[in-house]
């Protein structure tokens, strides 16, 4: 029971701080369910995102599912998804009952400007901090350079571009 | 008009991958193309709130969609049909992969799927540097950010904030002076 009521506020905290899309969420999740809670360890946390990304759905969405699968079964899951979502549903009401109010204020504007560049710092962190528990040897290096050339300028999607890599891995290791 | 509104965005949530900037352009053909529901504009300016907003942004997206059509009850349909593929999606896959994780083939397979991440995560990065007119200052903003969440414990959270307020007030000032 104890565990469920962590989960809830971790989750909601997430759901609630989680500005710029779901990879830059991911160092507060790290943050909360590693450093804090030590539900799990760095490389299972990886492999969870990696099958996030291959799921249809929004990653912030299906990480909350399956790291409340994770801690607390099913009941788990229901709770850390249903509190990632509760934020943006009580914000999503708010702005929905005050909307001119908000459009006419410049500050919301002013803070999502000013917190840009910082969310682009998270998501560069998120990196690094996968490549600290993945860059195990140079044929991961290798992988890593190789796929990050074909994802960013040839175009490769992710799915194609992890089940390469899993091939990969299994050839190499 | 609810079941219609659920099974939109339930498609929705089960057909795309790769996230929720992905999903805006179906949701977009969907309900303002194909249903019309919502127009054009109205629609743009709902991604401006949802982006602006904490949460996953097709989330966002598909509770203020609900208000606009049927109110607190049209919210709530929207928002279960677009994650309830993903969580039932989720559920089946995470009974499989607990068990199927140590399994000395498939953990050779992660260990190449882990750089792939990087990989992924970086040519974000990449793409969003790119497209963001970064100045030295932002630039600086955004190394200091990466550096301090790489080697301090202080928490995201914190970092926001005190971004968030500082440019509130930077930017209040500026806009003060620029009218004075």
């Amino acid at each position: 029971m104890t565990n469920l009521i962590k989960l809830f506020l971790s989750f909601f905290k997430i759901g609630a701080f989680s500005f710029g899309g779901g990879y830059a969420m991911l160092p507060l999740m790290k943050e909360i369910v590693i450093d804090q809670h030590h539900w799990l360890v760095n490389s299972e946390f990886i492999d969870i995102l990696a099958v996030s990304e291959m799921t249809p759905g929004p990653i912030a969405i299906n990480m909350a599912t399956f790291l409340g699968y994770r801690v607390g079964g099913i009941a788990g899951s229901i709770v850390a998804t249903t509190a990632v979502v509760l934020p943006s549903f009580i914000i999503m009401s708010l702005i929905f009952h005050f909307v001119n109010k908000f459009k006419d204020s410049p500050l919301s504007d002013y803070f999502f400007r000013g917190i840009r560049p910082v969310v682009l710092g998270l998501i560069a962190s998120a990196a690094v901090s996968v490549a600290m528990d993945a860059y195990i040897d140079i044929k991961a290096v290798i992988i890593s350079i190789a796929l990050f050339y074909f994802i960013t300028f040839k175009n490769l999607k992710a799915i194609p571009a992890i089940i390469i890599a899993g091939i990969a891995g299994v050839i190499v290791y | 008009m609810l079941l219609d509104l659920f099974k939109t965005f339930f498609k929705v949530g089960a057909f795309t991958i790769g996230g929720g900037y992905a999903m805006i352009p179906i949701i977009q053909e969907e309900i303002v193309d194909k249903k019309k529901w919502v127009n054009e504009e109205d629609f743009m300016d709902i991604i401006a709130i949802s982006q602006g907003s904490p949460g996953p942004i097709a989330v966002n997206v598909s509770i203020f969609v609900g208000y606009r059509l049927m109110g607190i009850k049209g919210a709530l349909t929207c928002m279960l049909g677009t994650i309830l593929p993903s969580f039932l999606i989720i559920l089946l896959v995470a009974t499989v992969f607990f068990q199927f994780r140590n399994n000395p083939i498939i953990s050779k397979g992660f260990m190449g799927i882990r750089p792939a991440v990087v990989a992924l995560i970086a040519s974000a990065v990449y793409k969003m540097a790119k497209k963001s007119d970064l100045n030295s200052i932002k630039l600086l903003i955004a190394i200091a950010t990466t550096l301090i969440i790489v080697f301090t414990n202080i928490s995201p959270i914190y970092l926001i904030i005190v971004a968030g307020l500082f440019a509130i007030l930077y930017y209040n000032r500026k806009d003060k002076k620029g009218e004075s």
